[in-house]
């Protein structure tokens, strides 16, 4: 692309907020009743959390990569592709992230889970319920419809905040499985923002939250 | 339009036809005889240069719009902004393949419409120029239409390979009308370039009130060089609308047949003699119509023009 810089966020907005959020909508109707069970799968990964040990967090990886694929297609293919073109790529980037999950936290089952050990363990769990319990409310907190509401394991972006939410639980941070949630999170707040949507900080605040969570299980503890 | 005439034309709503000739005359356009607006006005044409043949002044952009996937009601309601605007007078739909879902959109309101008035604009957008006709082909299908009329080549990506299959198509009859397009001032040098060296119909480029940096050498060129013009974003997609809503419409804009600042916004770029239609794209019928009706009436002058522009820089 040449010129980029005389670029701005609106220049690659190919859809209107009425029409962005009435996908939601469809979508919505088109899986009902998967959202019942992708609850029930998010209420069974808050017990794991809590839990903790090398079963729980194969069992909570394993959720999440199965979150992964459903959103990459029947969201982002099954829907999101009929108003983004990129959503294919998009597709391609959570299916690599399910792979991953797939590959750290059930084959070699390296994401060991300490729930509430640390303050950044229990920004964890804050980000997992975050994403199970306030995020389907913002929605018809801001005035639309309840069929607009943005599942965990059905939407992206509360699969995305939950992820970090289990991620910020494990022991030490894997940053490989941090990258395309980041990115994610980049690209929803920019969308979000550029719709001038009033929940755009929402996603970008929890990675930011994730993030510094990460980096303080980096730091050496002081030892007494 | 001269602006001395402010009081007598506010008090005289009804325009002489001899008088709307002249001021159709100014701006190298001429009043069609058949199709109307919803106020009942002739639509007013300006012809493509390559060929003569007549185009109205107003068209209908399909950027953001018409990207509404497979939402049926939506599908139905930009069926219905087609409806009114073919009702209207209407004939040039412009789209592209980098618009999302808008090219099937547009299809399926085809499809259940009679538009024999049709000329259909899209685009060709694809770094590959091998690529190139699998994607017009797969935008010809979308739109379901024999040919297209016009085929542009977006943003100028890749414009040497694809400018050598449009006019290979040109030749061929497989579609009518060549052209290029930019937006938001992009890579107006190259354009210029192109301008200089390509056999085009159409050109395609932003101009609005507030911007106005085509004039300088684009449009001088393109009537050196006998190219039609087609003015995307006309409203700075929404922005000069709701900036200038905020302030009551002025007094003249009823001298140049204007109920709304959308009208007005619209007839200062159509006015410009070189330019040959622009294309607001819009969800509402009662918009479309309001666009429709820039396409009508009488048309201001240069001298009109820029007092039109002096005017919204103040507000």
């Amino acid at each position: 692309m040449s010129e980029w810089w005389t670029y701005s966020l609106s220049d690659f907005l190919l859809f209107s907020p009425r029409t962005y959020y009435r996908l939601f909508e469809l979508y919505n109707i088109a899986v009902w009743p998967a959202q019942i069970v992708m609850l029930a799968l998010g209420i069974a990964t808050v017990v794991l959390l809590r839990r903790a040990g090398a079963g729980a967090a194969r069992a909570a990886a394993g959720i999440l990569a199965a979150c992964w694929l459903f959103v990459a297609s029947a969201y982002l293919i099954g829907h999101y592709d009929t108003i983004n073109w990129a959503a294919r790529y998009f597709a391609a980037g959570f299916v690599i992230q399910a792979v991953l999950l797939v590959w750290t936290g059930v084959v070699r089952n390296r994401l060991s889970l300490q729930p509430r050990a640390d303050s950044a363990s229990r920004a964890g769990l804050g980000l997992f319920l975050l994403a199970l319990i306030v995020e389907p409310l913002i929605a018809p907190l801001l005035g639309r419809p309840w069929t607009q509401a943005e599942v965990f394991g059905i939407a992206p972006d509360p699969t995305i905040v939950a992820t970090l939410g289990v991620l910020t639980s494990a022991e030490r941070p894997h940053w490989h499985l941090l990258v395309v949630p980041l990115l994610w999170c980049a690209l929803s707040g920019a969308t979000l923002w550029t719709m001038q949507s009033p929940e755009a900080l929402v996603v970008p605040a929890a990675a930011v939250v994730g993030l510094i969570a990460a980096a303080c299980k980096t730091l050496p503890v002081p030892q007494p | 339009m001269r602006s001395g005439r402010t009081s007598s034309m506010q008090n005289s709503p009804s325009f002489s036809r001899r008088q709307l000739l002249r001021s159709l005359a100014a701006t190298g356009a001429t009043a069609m005889l058949a199709p109307a607006t919803a106020l009942g006005q002739q639509v007013v044409t300006k012809p493509i240069p390559s060929t003569g043949e007549a185009i109205p002044l107003v068209g209908l952009g399909s950027w953001i719009t018409f990207n509404v996937g497979n939402d049926p009601v939506a599908r139905n309601s930009c069926a219905e902004v087609m409806r009114a605007f073919f009702a209207a007078g209407g004939r040039l739909i412009d789209s592209s393949p980098m618009y999302g879902s808008s090219q099937k959109v547009i299809g399926y309101g085809l499809a259940r419409l009679n538009a024999q008035s049709l000329f259909s604009a899209d685009k060709v957008w694809i770094s590959s120029g091998t690529s190139g006709p699998a994607q017009i082909e797969a935008s010809r299908q979308a739109w379901g239409v024999p040919r297209f009329d016009l085929v542009q080549v977006h943003n100028l990506l890749s414009w040497e390979q694809h400018l050598r299959t449009l006019s290979a198509m040109k030749a061929a009859g497989q579609l009518r009308y060549v052209g290029i397009t930019t937006s938001e001032g992009r890579r107006h040098g190259e354009f210029e370039r192109i301008m200089r060296t390509q056999p085009l119909d159409f050109v395609q480029a932003t101009y609005n009130i507030v911007d106005r940096e085509l004039e300088g050498r684009i449009l001088p060129l393109a009537r050196e060089r006998g190219m039609a013009v087609i003015i995307n974003r006309p409203f700075r997609e929404g922005e000069l609308i709701k900036k200038l809503q905020r302030h009551p419409l002025p007094g003249w804009a009823a001298e140049i047949d204007c109920t709304s600042w959308a009208q007005v916004l619209l007839k200062f770029i159509v006015s410009h003699p070189a330019v040959t239609c622009a294309i607001p794209a819009t969800t509402r019928v009662d918009h479309v119509q309001e666009n429709m009706g820039a396409a009508a009436g009488r048309m201001p002058d240069a001298a009109f023009r820029a007092r039109m522009a002096a005017h919204v820089e103040t507000l």
